[in-house]
């Protein structure tokens, strides 16, 4: 296997080549810093790091007058904190005038693992992507996320990218390119679609792989920009399939398969199965066992894949 | 400006609001009388702001954390020249610029879009330390409600502009006493504020929220403050200037009728009369 690195590792370093690029971004966090990887950033450039203490509605809020003075703000905390216990900041200070403000929230889904579900944001992206003016991605691994995060500080407008704690395998090399708005083909295939993000494209590529031996030839697309999302790619994946599996480690209500399942509904209705938590909260426990016990492993997604081509045959 | 004429602003913004209000037959008019003076001293005396450039990176920047007073700002804004004073009339109109609360976004002169109490605080942190970092004197000045100390957010503020040493921030405390169901004090009580903001390190000046010289007085003494934020604790009457509606909590939301209005305007021409 590939060798591993946590999305919030590559973003404290991508933090770092923005702050020698750009002299205007400036990062807050919420004395998380070791843990969301800021803290790289904070050191180098102390007169433009900020830690805001145990406040995360003053950690929106700042943000968003540093955004309102000209500044590119990135905000960190894990994202149960900054969308859950900010969510009217973040909607009212920062969505609604548009401000350049980069919610950068690290510790995401039931990876989170030991820490147990109240610190497992698992309906971030649904409560993200339901905002209007914010951008929402999910990068997949660290090259992804470094460039997620070049592309968000280019970007000018308030963009949530939602990173975890756990080490993923390294899946692109920097001849993968991100472009906020297009989702990735990463194999095209005729006679299903996994459509996945954040940590499921690893397990989506091996069950691809696997599923191969079968004879059944698999599309894998790595759909990180779920707002806005790559409507083009995803009917025209949807046309040459006829079967799409989608795969989060998210709440089944309003993420990515939500967002997929809206797109075709109305362009391409087409046969679908959703991997995700089903309207469940997640609970303690070392993060490979979560996924298995809450169905997001590969395995889950092979089933998935049988199940909706058993639906495109009726 | 002298104490006469920044008098006859605050007077000429009361009309201004009561006028929008009637108009718009919504708004708030009782925190946004009682701000008048503030409003006037800022915007006519104390603020470095251009109305032809209201964009300009040096410019003094004012945050109305208590959105809901709108009106006073519209006045203020319109009265420097920001917009045509005909605009006063499209408040909470569909497709007009004057929204409910202040945006940012379509409104020219406006900071910092706000009305959900709280949060004005730490935009204005944000933007003061923005100035810093770019070594700029800029000011920024965010008006508070008394209703909103209950809110937690206004606290992590004060505590963050006091750790930053945010000398560069005034708030100013508009001390009414009332909100939407009762006096402050029975609905949550607040007080005593000048103390809590002391425990919060701020620097703080207690001032009659109505008397113009006494704020450019409060003014002039927290620019000269180093290494703390200052907060300028302005008391003052909801509904200041129309008899009927001062000290009134039921004010506090609800529009006057064209009779009303007129007698509100009567009773503010005549105090402007009285000015000379």
């Amino acid at each position: 296997m590939a060798d591993k690195v946590a999305t919030r590792d590559a973003y404290g370093k991508a933090l770092l080549v923005l702050g020698a690029e750009n002299p205007n971004v400036v990062v807050l966090d919420a004395d998380l810093s070791k843990s969301t990887k800021t803290a790289d950033f904070g050191k180098k450039y102390p007169e433009r790091f900020f830690n805001m203490g145990i406040a995360e509605a003053n950690l929106m809020g700042t943000a968003a007058g540093l955004a309102a003075a000209g500044k590119i703000p990135f905000a960190s905390t894990f994202a149960i904190f900054a969308v859950g216990r900010a969510f009217e900041q973040i909607r009212n200070s920062i969505a609604y005038p548009k401000l350049n403000v980069k919610i950068a929230a690290t510790h995401s889904g039931i990876t989170v693992g030991e820490d147990g579900g109240s610190h497992q944001a698992i309906e971030d992206v649904a409560i993200m992507r339901a905002v209007p003016n914010m951008v929402v991605l999910v990068p997949a691994d660290g090259e992804e996320t470094r460039q997620v995060i070049l592309a968000a500080a280019k970007y000018n407008g308030p963009v949530y990218i939602r990173m975890g704690r756990l080490a993923v395998p390294l899946l692109f090399g920097d001849d993968y390119h991100f472009e906020i708005g297009k989702a990735n083909v990463l194999s095209e295939g005729t006679d299903v679609a996994i459509m996945a993000n954040g940590v499921m494209v690893s397990m989506a590529l091996e069950a691809a792989a696997e599923l191969a031996i079968e004879g059944i030839n698999v599309s894998v697309v790595n759909v990180a920009s779920v707002k806005p999302l790559d409507e083009e790619t995803i009917v025209r994946v949807a046309k040459q399939t006829k079967a799409i599996v989608t795969a989060e480690e998210h709440n089944i209500i309003g993420g990515l398969g939500s967002a997929i399942a809206e797109v075709l509904g109305e362009r391409q209705p087409t046969p679908m199965v959703r991997v995700g938590l089903k309207d469940t909260f997640g609970e303690s426990g070392r993060p490979e066992e979560l996924l298995k016990k809450y169905g997001l492993t590969k395995a889950d997604l092979v089933k998935a894949v049988h199940e909706v081509l058993a639906k495109k045959q009726r | 400006m002298t104490t006469i004429e920044l008098k006859r602003v605050a007077n000429a913004l009361r009309q201004d609001i009561i006028s929008m209000l009637v108009t718009s037959k919504s708004g708030h008019p009782g925190g946004s009388l009682s701000a008048a003076e503030i409003v006037a001293t800022l915007f006519f005396q104390e603020m470095k702001i251009n109305p032809q450039d209201p964009r300009w990176s040096d410019r003094d920047r004012f945050v109305l954390s208590k959105g809901h007073a709108a009106p006073v700002l519209y006045a203020a804004l319109a009265e420097k020249g920001y917009f045509p004073k005909e605009e006063l009339q499209g408040l909470r109109q569909t497709g007009r610029m004057l929204q409910g609360h202040p945006d940012m976004k379509k409104t020219p002169g406006v900071d910092m879009s706000t009305g959900s109490l709280g949060q004005g605080l730490s935009a204005a942190n944000g933007m003061a330390l923005a100035g810093k970092l770019d070594g700029k004197d800029y000011q920024v000045f965010a008006l508070l409600g008394d209703g909103e100390m209950a809110e937690g957010q206004i606290w992590e503020a004060a505590m963050a502009a006091a750790h930053y040493k945010l000398d560069n921030v005034t708030a100013v405390l508009d001390f009414n006493g009332l909100q939407i169901d009762g006096t402050t004090d029975s609905v949550m009580c607040s007080t005593p504020l000048a103390e809590k903001w002391r425990a919060f390190c701020w620097h703080v000046i207690e001032v009659d929220g109505h008397d113009v010289d006494a704020l450019v007085a409060a003014f002039a003494e927290a620019k000269q403050v180093k290494g703390s934020p200052t907060i300028i604790i302005a008391k003052t009457v909801k509904g200041k200037g129309v008899s009927f509606m001062e000290n009134q909590a039921g004010w506090h939301g609800n529009a006057p009728s064209v009779e009303q209005g007129e007698q509100a305007l009567k009773e503010l021409r005549e105090e402007a009369l009285n000015l000379g």
